[in-house]
């Protein structure tokens, strides 16, 4: 696998909405190469014809009955709300 | 019937891939217990997990699987006993969690097929590439503040399909044709009311030109086509801007393009370009979502009729042309109606009657099937009045108006009004010999040649009998007393 570059970095930074300035995209880089490098000698394990581990329990996916029991609180979804108005969240405006 | 357009350097095919997002019909959202009605007053139908409070968890609704599962036969599609549910992460100030939990690589329904019904009465199959459920996001409404967006999270976490096609679509009337058999499937299977206004419906549009048979060229995709209008009309616009590029010697860049309904145009969503780095990975809060072979079965036992085998029935068992079938089963409220009115009755004429008189009478009202002043036994009722002779065809229209009005039975209004048909050839007798006896110049010309005059007589013999003279007999009787 080839070496994460300081682009690299800052785009993962980026993707992530993590402020970095370029002196610690230097050693951010160097620290995740250092984990990717780990990552590499796991690959190294003959794992053809093993089935993911999906979970360590043996457990099945616990499902819900299709019932109306929840919400209906508007009043504490907004409590932590930096600004709201009318029963909306109310954030600096975002147009696509 | 692949459609071509004609370029400056010859001819253009299109090739088209849709997306369907379709709200499942649930009472609780796909995570968390929170309703799923439309129009309520913001943020109150949003549960702790639907605002992605920390430490939530997660769980899925049952009922939300069987939908899907319910869905993916309708479309004649391979369920997979084993689905993975994934993260798919990006930032939007209407998607709290940071992440929407969809299904990537393996999700709950993969290949099939549909057959949708073209303009010109031909058929042709679309593939279905997969099916799989995923989390709507919230609301976001940008034009009540100069600089503030507002959000509304009532939306967020309730259950969605997206249902993706392959690109076997070759033109718009092949899209509407695409997107009107989907909602029917939809509607009949009633996993999505199919609402298009609510946006309970939305379609996204994959668009790419190249020379007929030529390789594919490189596709944009058209979002926020939210009719079957706008269907139309982006496909349309995109392909011309294409094909306009490419014969200028440039390139269509592959990105996401919005459909803007007031200026009829395509436009470039830059913002998207990075979004698209979505790093999926296995969502660890939820396992592996199993469907065992026996839960697919009982939910196969539960499918009703759907519109291609109803249609089919409708011209094999009734007889009805493909037009008139297509017509009935476009709407499943609709076709029981058919079935109801049709009900020991001659099945073509009460199709006939549904397709030109109720639904044309409906709609010049403003009222849909559910509100129907005539309720499908009384229409029937009507119809079997017509077949046994009772009245002529066109005192039933009199009748059929005055039921639109009053709701009453035909055979009330027929009683009442005493609109029998007379078929005592007596009485149609005496009628006839009034009038050859108040028309001599008539009678005189009629029997010198002037065939045409046959009719003046039938329409007097109506006009005294007040339309219940049975037409045959006053045509049999006309003809023998004038001879």
């Amino acid at each position: 696998m080839s070496e994460l570059s300081k682009d690299d970095v800052k785009k993962i930074a980026r993707l992530a909405r993590l402020k970095m300035e370029d002196d610690e995209l230097e050693r951010r880089a160097e620290s995740i190469n250092g984990i990717l490098q780990w990552m590499e000698q796991l690959n190294e394990v003959d794992t053809d014809n093993v089935e993911p581990l999906r979970n360590v329990a043996d457990i099945e996916l616990a499902l819900r009955e299709d019932v109306m029991n929840d919400g209906g609180y508007p009043d504490k979804v907004l409590s932590n709300a930096p600004e709201e108005t009318q029963g909306f969240y109310v954030v600096p405006k975002v147009v696509e | 019937m692949a459609q071509l357009i004609k370029g400056e350097t010859g001819e253009w095919e299109m090739v088209i891939g849709m997306e369907v997002h379709a709200q499942v019909i649930a009472n609780s959202k796909l995570f968390s217990g929170a309703s799923t009605a439309f129009g309520a007053e913001p943020n109150s139908q949003v549960s702790i997990v639907d605002a992605a409070m920390p430490g939530m968890l997660p769980v899925p609704n049952a009922f939300v699987v069987e939908q899907a599962v319910k869905t993916g036969l309708g479309l004649n599609s391979k369920i997979n006993h084993t689905s993975v549910f994934e993260r798919k992460n990006y930032f939007y100030p209407d998607l709290p969690q940071g992440y929407q939990i969809s299904q990537f690589e393996h999700p709950i329904v993969g290949e099939g097929v549909i057959e949708i019904d073209l303009p010109d009465g031909s058929v042709k199959e679309i593939g279905i590439t997969r099916l799989h459920l995923e989390q709507d996001a919230g609301k976001s409404v940008h034009d009540q503040h100069p600089t503030k967006s507002y959000v509304d999270l009532n939306r967020s976490g309730c259950a969605l399909m997206e249902i993706v096609s392959e690109p076997d679509i070759r033109g718009p009337e092949e899209a509407v044709a695409y997107l009107s058999k989907l909602r029917m499937i939809l509607r009949y299977l009633e996993t999505c009311d199919g609402n298009m206004d609510e946006g309970s419906m939305r379609a996204d549009v994959n668009i790419s030109v190249r020379k007929p048979g030529g390789p594919l060229g490189i596709r944009a995709e058209i979002k926020n086509v939210n009719s079957l209008k706008a269907v139309q009309q982006a496909i349309d616009f995109e392909v011309r801007r294409q094909i306009e590029i490419l014969e200028d010697g440039g390139e269509v860049v592959q990105e996401t393009r919005l459909w803007d309904p007031a200026k009829m145009e395509t436009r470039s969503m830059r913002s998207k370009e990075e979004a698209h780095d979505y790093r999926y990975f296995p969502d660890p809060d939820l396992l592996p979502l199993h469907v065992t072979q026996e839960q697919i079965d009982a939910i196969k036992a539960t499918l009703p009729e759907l519109p291609d085998e109803k249609k089919h029935r409708f011209m094999q068992a009734h007889g009805l042309s493909a037009y008139d079938a297509s017509v009935l089963i476009a709407e499943k409220a609709r076709a029981d109606y058919f079935e109801a009115a049709a009900n020991n009755n001659d099945p073509k004429l009460a199709a006939n009657w549904v397709i030109n008189e109720l639904l044309g009478g409906l709609n010049k009202d403003g009222l849909d099937l559910e509100d129907s002043p005539i309720k499908a036994e009384q229409l029937g009722g009507l119809v079997a009045l017509i077949s046994d002779n009772t009245i002529s065809g066109k005192i039933a229209k009199d009748v059929f108006a005055e039921m639109m009005k009053s709701g009453k039975d035909a055979a009330v209004i027929v009683e009442e009004k005493g609109l029998k048909q007379v078929t005592d050839t007596g009485a149609i007798e005496a009628i006839i010999d009034e009038v050859i006896a108040e028309n001599p110049d008539n009678v005189a010309a009629y029997r010198g040649g002037k065939d045409k005059l046959f009719g003046f007589f039938v329409g007097q013999v109506m006009k005294k009998s007040q339309g219940k003279a049975n037409p045959a007999a006053v045509n049999e009787i006309l003809k023998e007393k004038l001879g």
